[in-house]
């Protein structure tokens, strides 16, 4: 049988003394340099990759992926510990995570995270193997009209997300979309709203926004209660997952996997939105949903999965249409191209071994990861307990070299500062900051297949209503905006709003 | 809902009406285009607009029935050192180096706390900056020099 064949190539390749070692490697250099604060999956990678050139191809880009999923993971870490998510999709897992982090939970939370993940990483392999050549044709079905209906349904979505008003999660929402717009344009390369500054025709960083509407934002909002009580609840209740937590997180995670798998391949946040819709839909099945944000572990573990199997499967564009999904795979068409290898429809043909090796190589990088970090956990929960005074100081001098290192770049740093400072103003003022990074990542995305679309269609607007993907898809985000609104559902979330208080 | 005004949905929608105006009349200066061919304003316009009404909305949402949100204090000692810090390690991390920089940074960032005591913060800072060049410098490489022009003769 082809898929048997072709994971027994992917296995003795990845299996070779020399790849496991490098997959070793990654996964430690990764997570090491993950856990630091404010540096995520992104600027690791940007980082570590000049290590990996003289390497093999294959060896290269397994120790790349190790470096990715070790990242990953010590980017979720941060963020359940000191609410800093290093990229985008661990913004949702910051959610309930660093509640339970302050709840004394930490321990079950990261092993929550590193269980889904696990899992989700096994089954997302073989869905990869068994679905890639169908779903990356069913991927080419989707043209720019849907990408940005999508889009549309994604961000609509994260209003799910927010606690406090609709309004206000809209608003933010059209901030982040309007950040996102900074740089030059597209399709003219007309410089947009840089006031003649050349740092910005690249545009805003991303890790410079997040790190500052979630890491400065929060360090302000602790100094704000230094006088009156202590930021962080030391007391450290359990270590491991109690049977009870098992139990709450089995179906969340299978139901991540199925998302992430599935979203995985649309080229573009599919990752994010992956993280974000199983939030969505686990806080819409749960039986309490107003345990959600406040330390429910379903809402760190489903997001999780969701992430790490969107992760795996978003190499099928890659590796098929040579499409990278989100920044960290531009990053690695980056590599392939310095290692002499064309991304694109050809390599499953041309190297089978490359091919079926990396993707083999991912699930052993997450079972390295969990023997790794399950026995670290204990160490992890331990950072909690560096006083506060400590603590802060490192955060932001971390993310200020951090941020200047990824394009030595002046202007990332006082785009934080300037980003905290709105954040926390925003912040104070009940709104959530979670919106505003999705519409931040996904905004350009919109602009591009909105534009793209309507050139296609000579103009008529109407294409997003007469494809029938598309409209089914802006129907569906019509049902979200409706739900979200409505006067019970509403009332609900004001009753959580004010219990948090 | 009793009728209340609530000064963070003001202050809030203002920011956001601010802003949206900000884009909106910037993006007057560039080309707008056709649905066909949209130029570079057309999209910012449209979203910009879009968050001046959401902001206006907050805003009368606010003075008719707000959310009750408790706005505290204001630490502005913190709020001051933390920005001061982040902008002088950008104006000063290639000029005086990486060393100078960090240090000043976290001894910046340290007394943006309330609590700690000065001579705390600068073992912090001492510590931090050490801790920074065996993790950026000794194990990622990073190429920046340890103390810059400014500093060197």
């Amino acid at each position: 049988m082809d898929l048997l064949d072709n994971l027994a190539l992917g296995l003795e390749t990845a299996f070779q003394f020399e790849n496991l070692l490098y997959c070793l490697l990654g996964v430690v250099l990764g997570t090491a340099v993950g856990v630091l604060p404010g540096i995520g999956p992104t600027a690791t990678i940007a980082m570590l990759l000049p290590i990996t050139f003289s390497l093999e191809p294959v060896a290269a880009l397994i120790m790349l992926a190790g470096i990715y999923y070790g990242a990953q993971y010590g980017g979720s870490t941060t963020a359940i510990l000191i609410n800093l998510p290093g990229e985008s999709s661990a913004a949702v897992t910051a959610i309930d995570g660093h509640e339970m982090a302050r709840q004394g939970r930490a321990g079950p939370a990261l092993a929550a995270a590193a269980l889904g993940s696990f899992v989700a990483g096994t089954v997302a392999t073989v869905v990869l193997a068994v679905f890639a050549p169908p779903l990356a044709r069913a991927a080419l079905q989707f043209g720019p009209a849907e990408y940005f209906s999508l889009v549309v349904l994604g961000l609509i979505a994260s209003i799910a997300l927010a606690r406090g008003s609709t309004l206000k999660a809209l608003a933010m929402i059209a901030l982040g979309v309007l950040l996102g717009t900074v740089g030059q344009d597209i399709y003219t390369g007309t410089p947009r709203f840089t006031f003649g500054a050349r740092e910005l025709y690249g545009g805003l960083d991303f890790v410079s926004v997040a790190v500052g509407v979630f890491g400065v934002a929060e360090i302000l909002r602790n100094l704000e209660n230094e006088k009156t009580r202590t930021a962080m609840v030391r007391r450290i209740a359990n270590l491991w997952p109690s049977r009870e937590d098992l139990r709450r997180i089995v179906a969340p995670v299978l139901r991540g996997t199925g998302l992430g798998s599935l979203l995985g391949v649309l080229p573009g946040g599919g990752h994010v939105l992956a993280s974000f819709a199983s939030y969505a839909v686990e806080k819409r099945v749960a039986r309490e949903p107003e345990r959600f944000g406040h330390g429910a572990i379903e809402g760190v573990a489903g997001p999780e999965s969701a992430n790490n199997a969107a992760a795996q499967t978003s190499f099928i564009p890659l590796l098929t249409l040579g499409l990278p999904a989100h920044p960290v795979m531009a990053l690695m068409i980056g590599a392939f191209i310095v290692q002499g290898i064309t991304p694109g429809p050809n390599v499953i043909n041309e190297q089978p071994a490359l091919f079926w090796g990396l993707i083999a190589s991912m699930w052993i990088g997450n079972l390295l990861l969990v023997m790794l970090n399950l026995p670290l956990i204990g160490l992890w929960v331990r950072m909690l307990q560096i006083p506060y005074q400590w603590l802060f100081p490192a955060i932001v001098v971390f993310a200020a070299i951090g941020t200047f290192s990824l394009d030595l770049n002046a202007f990332d740093v006082y785009a934080v500062a300037v980003f905290g400072v709105l954040g926390y103003v925003l912040i104070k003022c009940g709104c959530e900051p979670a919106p505003l990074l999705l519409g931040f990542v996904l905004g350009p995305l919109l602009e591009e297949h909105l534009r793209r679309a309507l050139i296609i269609s000579r103009g008529d607007a109407t294409v997003f209503l007469t494809r029938p993907i598309s409209a089914t898809l802006l129907a569906l985000a019509v049902v979200a905006l409706v739900v979200a609104v409505l006067p019970t559902i509403r009332r609900k979330r004001e009753e959580v709003f004010v219990e948090d208080d | 809902m009793e009728n209340r005004r609530s000064l963070p949905d003001v202050l809030s929608g203002a920011i956001f009406a601010g802003i949206g105006l900000a884009f909106v009349v910037a993006s007057l200066g560039y080309d707008v285009g056709t649905l066909l061919r949209m130029g570079p304003a057309y999209f910012p316009l449209v979203i910009g607009g879009l968050l001046v009404v959401l902001g206006l909305a907050i805003v009368v949402k606010g003075l008719v029935a707000g959310e009750a949100i408790a706005f505290g204090a204001i630490p502005w000692r913190s709020v001051v050192m933390v920005v001061a810090a982040l902008v002088f390690f950008g104006l000063t991390v290639r000029r005086a180096g990486f060393v100078p920089a960090v240090f000043v940074t976290a001894l910046l960032t340290a007394l943006a706390s309330y609590r700690i005591k000065p001579v705390t913060a600068v073992v912090v800072a001492a510590g931090l900056t050490v801790l920074s060049v065996l993790v950026f410098i000794v194990g990622l490489q990073l190429r920046l020099p340890l103390l810059g022009p400014w500093l060197t003769f």
